[in-house]
């Protein structure tokens, strides 16, 4: 059975027709959009690679079957940057050496201005530990990770002093 | 993952008529039943969506002093929710501890309440498991077990409930509101989940077409807020299972305790509410030798089901220090690492 | 794919060399951007998804497969089966030298360990292929599984890692430990690990005729396309691999494995592309893994501490049908001046996939043993642990007598132990507690690993327009070759970083060797320093020889190359840009090639290592037992640091690796039916981020002109070793309970 349903990628509003319920919307992303900066690291809820915000929040994109998230507005890892201009949390990432292999960077990214949206971790470094570790590391970046959202974090707080200044 | 019929009910009504075909099965996150289709160890014929039913997303307060928690809200939207954490901050302390942020943000309370077992002969389509497959047997009872049941379990089963939510839920004598074929009714959560018995597969009270709408928290939940703990003790400082876990609320008046509740989680087949331990504890001070005497009443009737014998002793040093952190008093916020014995930093975790 | 265009980072400053820079990663914006591409990533038109079905016993043979059922689903376009499949070249158990292993290929209907590839389901989505291979529901007829380090009779394996001897000895052990005033024998067991890089193996393999088109991640591009030749029977330059970034390695990529075969073999079954991508719980079994061990060690010391014997026996297992055997006694040969040392191992075979290369294979197993052991010996002589290792500092190579290349290895304990504080580490264990009442342990472990070095080689060229370009098919799995040896290949013509074109990870480039053994950056930079300094001659051979030029004639004084100018090396104020010298001789560019290699005089001669110290603090729970590191510092020297910035980064990798082996990762297996029972990553832990204290690296300065040009000596694997002991240890300060079994598990610390 076909399903149409609606959702809005990275600012885009994209109508298709599903024509199998089990399609999650990581393998929506990656292998019916081709948007493969989304990555599957285990398929079952347990790395965090495929970390998207939908609706705004962070959430494993392989336990999410599109045909249940008709309407929802997507957040990709490549609908993060302006172009050329990384977003600050990219920015970091790379200042702070916040990955090797480079893999599990973009659900860590993506799980990271998620965070920062929560609001809950603020710029405690233990818990944005806590709150990051959703997102598993092989390599072992962990300590560039939390360095590079102290960092973005602090840049927010600045610009919502000024702004409300 | 089998293929299977998708349907998105309109209204409540609509949903549990469309759960009533035999292989159906309701989807609302999706969080634990994909993982358990991806796994091959769900494979049912229909999805009931229920995520754009209407109503089931709000936490309502309630004329008589209840809570009321649509079944649809988020994990993390609960614990987060600043009036909840401050009412229940065992719940919300138990919801953060569990799973990932992401998963939480996704899970449902009506799923987090039908979480299954993370028993890994449950998982392992290739072994037998009388709660997956009904009289097919236990591998787990002869096999790696050192995180199984240490209470309630049977011949038939030793799985345990891994849910952190469920614990102080338990505790706080939440109720479950049920929609079914034959109307509204509401239970206990204690009656909720089902011990094994010679039935695993029957794991919870609900009947086909039942569908958890909301759980409610009764008036008195809400007395224990200044004294209430969730502590978990796993094998990652997050993002892990319990081993043993406590919740711990207590109500002291005049430096006595009026009331205690007490419930443990990763020792059985549901969350285990511990009343002989609490009957103990009310009306005396709250001391090391009563709260020590409230964890030997809470273990009385364990026993090891396999590599587990250790479980018992950690239970019993788990209640003792929940009930010493309750009694230290609730903290104004929920702890960096929730639930973590690493939670506290300065102050003496010793009874 | 396009080219790989790797945007520059934003400027940096530099001194004249790029090696040596902080650079930040050069692939660093395609990463964040989610643009670098991994193998499962590309989608060439047409492609087909193909997903293996696995065995569920690990001992026995398939009796039959529902392929029609399978074929009934929709989408479902082919089942490869042993019966169904496109003939390989060559027998696939056949070991054609020593770098390959056996793979399960379909050749028969045997199975040999549980999560065995037994059939490959072909589909138009990935969903159906999922779903097919569920529905082939195999039967088999099932053995009874070899499970553990007691499977069955014990055998001594001829050699163990690569080619190393089995035993191993010098002195008399049984004489040094009957004069030794203390002994101690203690036996320690290490559990099967799993690499589990976060990148799934995945393969997107392409057929046109003879010419094959593979996205893979690989760490020896060389070595697959050569087993690909073989297994196919073409013509290695038909073949074009493409690795440009390896979602992490850990040596579970770097010989060619089963599943990417399967999945070039499906290409070929159905004449379209195929893209095949490992489950998760799929990894554990055909792409290798770090054996279990079971290791004894008995240390003799004198009254003065020093050692009189040290005897290290590992017991591991490989697998019923190929040979691999973890070499974790040899990590007794370099460390501790014993006068007596013995190293043995022997084995037994379980139905298990063969083991492999595991970050520092052998090293990390046999650093946990002997580095608790050597504190078991420390506190059994009443010595502190540091004061006891510098007791018996080896000065030259225990085992062989030779002398280091190069040891810094007292800095690093001075250094290390300084930054930590270890000074006021009481002697007695259980002597410390924080505020809030939590044990708090101290623990060290000295670090080690082998400076090797591989074969290589690299293309370099310098144009017209003053730019230059390397060439060499290296690998990247996150250890930063785009950038360290873009910095190198940078030095090594005399341009700055930004005007370089690095080439790497492709087939058709220079062969690199392979990307393991720590080695990969000193042996590619090797090579890139060599074929640099080859076309910086034929540059300054077209200047020196052009009366022309304001070099005329500099050839005996030479040159030096530096920011696009040659430099009389005599007189600096006599230069040409690389562009005057190249337009007048009209000529593009000059090309040249260079090679890396082992130095078999220097190996003769010295012993090769780098070094380091590690020092840990744990917490543990009084009564719950529950453990968490607080703070780690680790002092290596490894020789030249090409990118502080990225070393720091792979030390840091390790030394979490050296945790998660003391407290976390371990393959559960059931005993009965020779299955994984914790086959993902929610139940096999391997650290989170609220797992990981703050680290510190101190890397300590050492020159070593032995090693190879660059005196690099590689911190790929060090990090493990030395860590894991030193949170071992930490954990028994804290506590005064020994734990000899790892991971450590909360229920032995319930005392």
């Amino acid at each position: 059975m076909n399903h149409s349903i609606s959702l809005t990628v990275n600012g885009a509003r994209r109508d298709f027709v599903l024509d199998d319920p089990r399609v999650t919307l990581l393998d929506l992303l990656r292998e019916r959009l081709h948007l493969t900066g989304t990555k599957k690291g285990c398929d079952r809820g347990q790395c965090g690679a495929c970390t998207i915000l939908v609706d705004g929040k962070r959430i494993n994109s392989c336990l999410a079957l599109a045909v249940s998230h008709d309407g929802a507005d997507i957040l990709t890892i490549e609908g993060v940057a302006r172009g050329d201009q990384l977003h600050p949390v990219q920015a970091a990432f790379i200042a702070h050496d916040g990955f090797q292999c480079g893999f599990c960077t973009p659900g860590q990214i993506m799980s990271a201005i998620g965070m920062m949206q929560e609001a809950q971790a603020g710029n405690d470094p233990e818990r944005i530990r806590e709150c990051m570790s959703g997102n598993l590391c092989r390599c072992g970046a962990y300590a560039g990770i939390v360095d590079a959202v102290l960092e973005a974090q602090a840049g927010a707080d600045e610009s919502n002093q000024r702004r409300s200044a | 993952m089998k293929q299977f019929d998708y349907v998105r009910p309109a209204t409540v009504a609509e949903a549990v008529a469309a759960a009533a075909q035999p292989g159906a099965t309701y989807l609302a996150a999706g969080t634990n039943l994909l993982d358990l289709m991806k796994g091959g160890v769900s494979r049912p014929d229909r999805l009931v969506d229920v995520t754009h039913l209407e109503g089931l997303d709000r936490i309502e307060r309630l004329a008589d002093g209840s809570l009321r928690i649509g079944a649809l809200v988020s994990n993390a939207d609960l614990a987060h929710d600043a009036g909840f954490a401050k009412s229940y901050p065992a719940v919300a302390e138990a919801l953060l501890s569990g799973a990932s942020a992401q998963l939480r943000n996704a899970a449902t309370v009506g799923g987090n309440l039908l979480q299954r077992t993370r028993c890994a002969y449950f998982y392992d389509t290739a072994s037998r498991c009388n709660k997956r497959e009904a009289g097919s047997g236990c591998d787990a009872r002869d096999g790696e077990n050192r995180t199984h049941a240490v209470l309630g379990w049977s011949k038939s089963c030793i799985a345990t409930n891994p849910s952190d939510f469920c614990v102080p839920l338990v505790a706080l004598d939440a109720i479950v509101e049920i929609e079914g074929k034959s109307g509204r009714r509401e239970i206990t959560l204690d009656e909720l989940h089902r011990l094994p018995g010679n039935t695993p597969e029957r794991e919870s009270a609900l009947e086909p077409c039942d569908l958890i709408v909301a759980v409610r928290l009764p008036p008195a939940a809400r007395g224990f807020a200044a004294h209430a703990r969730y502590l978990k003790v796993r094998e990652r400082t997050s993002y892990a299972f319990a081993i043993v876990s406590a919740a711990a609320a207590l109500r002291i008046e005049n430096g006595k305790i009026a009331e205690a509740r007490l419930a443990l989680g990763g020792v059985a087949a549901k969350p285990w509410r511990a009343r002989a331990a609490e009957d103990v504890l009310k009306g005396v001070a709250p001391t090391a030798d009563a709260f020590r005497e409230a964890a030997w009443r809470a273990l009385t009737d364990a026993k090891p089901s396999g590599d587990n014998a250790y479980k018992i002793e950690l239970a019993r040093r788990i209640v003792v220090r929940a009930l010493t952190l309750a009694a230290a008093g609730t903290p104004a916020r929920i702890p960096a690492l929730p639930a973590s014995p690493f939670a506290s930093t300065s102050g003496a975790i010793h009874a | 794919m396009p080219e790989l265009n790797l945007t520059s980072a934003p400027a940096h400053l530099r001194h004249g060399s790029s090696i040596g820079q902080p650079l930040t990663r050069r692939d660093g914006v395609l990463k964040v951007k989610g643009q670098a591409t991994y193998a499962a990533d590309n989608h060439p038109p047409g492609m087909l998804f193909a997903v293996m079905a696995v065995s569920s016993i690990a001992h026995g043979r398939v009796t039959s497969l529902d392929v029609a059922a399978a074929k009934r689903h929709p989408g479902v376009i082919e089942i490869m089966t042993p019966d169904h499949k496109p003939q390989l070249a060559i027998d696939p158990e056949i070991k054609t030298n020593p770098f390959v292993f056996r793979m399960e290929v379909l050749q028969s209907n045997e199975v040999r360990y549980a999560n065995q590839p037994i059939a490959v389901v072909i589909a138009e989505t990935l969903e159906a292929a999922t779903e097919g291979a569920a529905l082939l529901a195999p039967r088999y007829e099932m053995l009874p599984a070899l499970v553990g380090l007691d499977a069955g009779e014990s055998f001594v394996p001829p050699v163990v890692g690569v080619g190393n001897p089995t035993e191993n000895h010098r002195g008399d052990i049984e004489a040094g430990l009957a004069a030794a005033d203390k002994r101690i024998e203690a036996v320690y067991e290490t559990p099967p690990q799993y690499h589990n890089a976060m990148e799934p193996h995945a393969i997107v393999a392409h057929w046109d005729g003879d010419n094959l088109s593979v996205d893979m991640p690989t760490q020896g591009l060389m070595l697959s396309l050569g087993r690909i030749a073989e297994l196919f029977g073409i013509a290695p330059d038909k073949i074009h691999i493409r690795s440009p970034f390896l979602g992490g390695g850990f040596g579970s990529k770097g010989l060619m494995a089963g599943p990417p075969v399967l999945g070039l073999m499906a290409a070929k079954l159905v004449g379209r592309p195929v893209k095949l991508v490992l489950r998760r719980e799929q990894m554990y079994g055909p792409v290798g893994h770090r054996a279990p061990t079971r290791q004894r060690l008995r240390i003799g010391a004198d009254g003065e501490g020093r050692l009189t014997a040290l005897d290290h026996h590992a017991r591991t297992v490989s697998s019923t049908f190929d040979d691999f055997y973890e070499p974790a006694a040899d990590a007794s040969h370099t460390l501790y001046a014993a006068p007596a040392i013995r190293t043995s191992h022997d084995a037994v075979r379980v139905n298990t996939g063969t083991p492999l290369f595991m970050r520092a294979p052998g090293e990390a197993t046999g650093s946990i043993a002997l580095e608790s052991a050597i504190d078991e010996m420390a506190w059994a002589c009443g010595i502190d642990p540091l004061a006891f290792r510098l007791k018996n500092y080896a000065e030259v190579e225990p085992i062989t007598g030779k002398p280091f290349s190069s040891k810094a290895l007292r800095a690093c304990y001075d250094q290390g132990a300084a930054r930590f504080g270890w000074s006021r580490r009481p002697l007695q264990p259980r002597q410390m507690r924080d505020d809030a009442g939590f044990l708090v342990g101290w623990g060290m472990g000295t670090a080690t690993f082998p400076a090797l070095m591989f074969q290589a080689e690299a293309r370099a060229a310098i144009r017209r327009d003053g730019t230059g370009a390397m060439e060499i098919g290296a690998h990247d799995m996150g250890q930063g070759a785009w950038t360290a040896l873009a910095q190198i290949a940078a030095d090594a013509v005399g341009l700055d970083i930004d005007r370089v074109t690095f080439k790497a990870g492709t087939s058709d480039l220079p062969d690199a060797g392979i990307a393991g053994g720590s080695a990969h950056t000193a042996t590619a930079g090797a090579a890139i320093h060599s074929a640099g300094a080859a076309v910086i001659a034929k540059l300054a051979d077209l200047a020196t020889h052009d009366e022309r030029s304001p070099l005329f004639g500099a050839g005996n004084a030479g040159v030096i190359a530096r920011d696009g100018r040659l430099i009389r090396r005599d007189d600096e104020s006599r230069s040409e840009s690389y562009t005057e010298i190249l337009a007048r001789a009209g000529v593009a560019e000059v090309e040249a090639r260079g090679t890396g290699a082992p130095n078999p005089t220097a190996m003769e001669e010295y012993a090769m290592h780098a070094h380091g110290a590690v020092f840990a603090e744990v917490k543990v729970d009084p009564e719950l037992g529950q453990v968490r590191v607080t703070r780690m510092v680790g002092a290596f020297a490894a020789g030249r640091i090409v990118n502080p910035h990225l070393v720091k980064s792979q030390l840091f990798g390790g030394m979490i690796w050296g945790m998660s082996f003391a407290l976390h990762e371990e393959a559960i297996t059931d005993r009965r039916s020779g299955r994984i029972m914790n086959a993902n990553l929610g139940e096999y832990h391997i650290p989170v981020n609220a797992d990981v204290p703050p680290l510190d690296v101190v890397t300590v300065e050492e020159h070593d002109p032995h090693v190879n040009a660059l005196g690099i000596k590689g911190v790929g694997e060090i990090g493990i070793t030395g860590s894991a002991g030193a949170v071992a240890n930490a954990v028994w300060h804290a506590t005064g309970v020994r734990v000899r079994r790892f991971p450590i598990r909360i229920e032995e610390l319930l005392t």
